[in-house]
């Protein structure tokens, strides 16, 4: 029974163990989305920032994230979201970034920088450069099937050396 | 704790989250802390529920047409990604609907703003709920054209006064940065192909265009809001989308379509509630669930 605070599992701690749930490989840690963690006796607020608009996983985040605190002792757990500042890749940790490498997922590389305020140029011929390495061989050069994936932050390529098809998380 | 999702997603459905389920409907009980912002200062309560439907509108609309190409699209790529444009779209949507129920403060929801409206009272522009009856060339001319002026118009509106505003355009772009390539290149597939791609692209710019001047059209609303640091005037997006979709055009072989804009009712179109026959449809299929079952929440 747990009965005073003292007790309790630091809560950021607690949170650190609950994985996403389109992506078991990774935490919501891992993924970057969890902004804050804040505690006052058995009462806690996680704050998290969508990874798109409409994604679907939201409010599964919350009740695994609630589930875990909960199971944890925390009595009043409040899960907030935030958009802003909005998500982006380079928020993944470097842990994350291994994770979803050794589960067949090409990690994303760096987000487009665009500062200023003038418009965002058109990328009419898809990228074939080395940037996205083959997860399973290494190889470079791997070609693009298809911008949208299996989950939103996905797009599909497929490696020309082993012929193996993957997914690469989008730079956004 | 979450072993059961690693094994199979399916199995996640029967763990015990008290009345939430994954991915089925909405009843999402937190939209965002941002939400509730206060207004910017000086800025009428009513104009600002008002523009927020009105971007709102535009997102919810078109993404439902967009998603009609579930299980209807030419390859299993391309439903991929018009679904996850429509999701997308469906997300900016339900902030922008909550922000104007919120500000509006007459108790609704985004719920009864989205299930609950009849057609005169949505302020989408009509390119948004054009029907393009399953011609996957219709579908890319409508994509590239909305999402070419629907990128400019957020780039813009990232500097907004609103908060929510600026947050949803600051990550709209991001995902309308996508939506536009994915359409552009089509277009460029499909003009500089072959006779038959070629002639069905070009129809199908036709067919769309009539549609485009009611973009760059100012409604009162948006010139007040835009005149408080809070909206764009869309006129201002019309020299950055006559851009890309000539460069788009050129290289797609394709020649800018001389078709008249179509007609308002007085001066009236979508932001004015002023709509094609085709918004019924959409509504129709939208709503239909929520209002035999007003209660229901799953």
């Amino acid at each position: 029974m747990v009965s005073t605070s003292t007790e309790l599992i630091d809560p950021a701690a607690v949170v650190a163990t609950v994985v996403d749930p389109e992506m078991p490989m990774l935490t919501l840690a891992d993924l970057g989305v969890v902004r804050r963690v804040e505690s006052e006796g058995d009462a806690v607020t996680v704050t998290i920032t969508p990874t798109y608009s409409g994604c679907p996983a939201l409010d599964e985040m919350r009740a695994d994230l609630r589930a875990a605190l909960a199971a944890a002792g925390y009595r009043r757990v409040e899960v907030r979201t935030v958009f802003s500042p909005a998500w982006s890749t380079d928020w993944i940790t470097e842990d994350g970034r291994r994770k979803l490498a050794e589960a067949g997922v090409a990690p994303p590389g760096r987000a487009p920088q665009r500062p200023g305020a003038g418009p965002i140029p058109l990328t009419l011929d898809a990228p074939t450069a080395a940037g996205v390495r083959c997860p399973h061989c290494g190889a470079p050069g791997t070609e693009e099937l298809s911008r949208f994936g299996p989950t939103a932050c996905t797009e599909l390529r497929r490696c020309p050396a082993c012929r193996e098809p993957f997914e690469h998380m989008k730079e956004i | 704790m979450n072993a059961a999702h690693e094994d199979n997603v399916y199995d996640g459905l029967a763990d015990d989250h008290g009345d939430t389920h994954w991915a089925f409907g909405t009843g999402f009980e937190d939209g965002g802390a941002e939400i509730t912002a206060p207004l910017p200062a000086g800025v009428d309560r009513a104009d600002l529920a008002e523009y927020c439907l009105m971007l709102g509108d535009d997102a919810l609309v078109y993404s439902q047409r967009l998603a009609e190409w579930v299980s209807n699209a030419p390859e299993l790529e391309e439903e991929v990604a018009l679904a996850n444009t429509a999701l997308d779209l469906l997300g900016q949507a339900r902030v922008l609907l909550a922000r104007s129920a919120h500000v509006e403060g007459a108790g609704r929801d985004e719920d009864q703003l989205a299930y609950w409206r009849t057609d005169a009272e949505f302020r989408n522009v009509a390119l948004a709920e054009l029907g393009n009856n399953g011609d996957f060339g219709k579908a890319i001319a409508q994509l590239l054209v909305f999402s070419s002026w629907r990128l400019a118009l957020l780039h813009k509106l990232r500097g907004s006064a609103d908060p929510v505003l600026a947050a949803v355009a600051v990550k709209g772009v991001k995902e309308l940065t996508y939506h536009r390539d994915y359409a552009a290149r089509w277009a460029l597939r499909l003009g500089d192909g072959t006779d038959e791609s070629h002639r069905r692209m070009s129809a199908a710019l036709d067919w769309v265009w009539p549609r485009v001047a009611e973009l760059f059209r100012t409604s009162d609303v948006e010139r007040r809001l835009a005149a408080a640091g809070v909206a764009v005037d869309p006129a201002e997006t019309q020299a950055e989308v006559d851009e890309v979709l000539d460069e788009v055009l050129r290289r797609a072989t394709l020649s800018r379509p001389q078709r008249p804009p179509a007609g308002t009712i007085g001066g009236r179109s979508g932001r004015q509630g002023v709509h094609t026959e085709a918004l019924g449809r959409v509504l129709a299929e939208m709503q239909s669930l929520a209002r035999q079952h007003p209660e229901a929440t799953w």
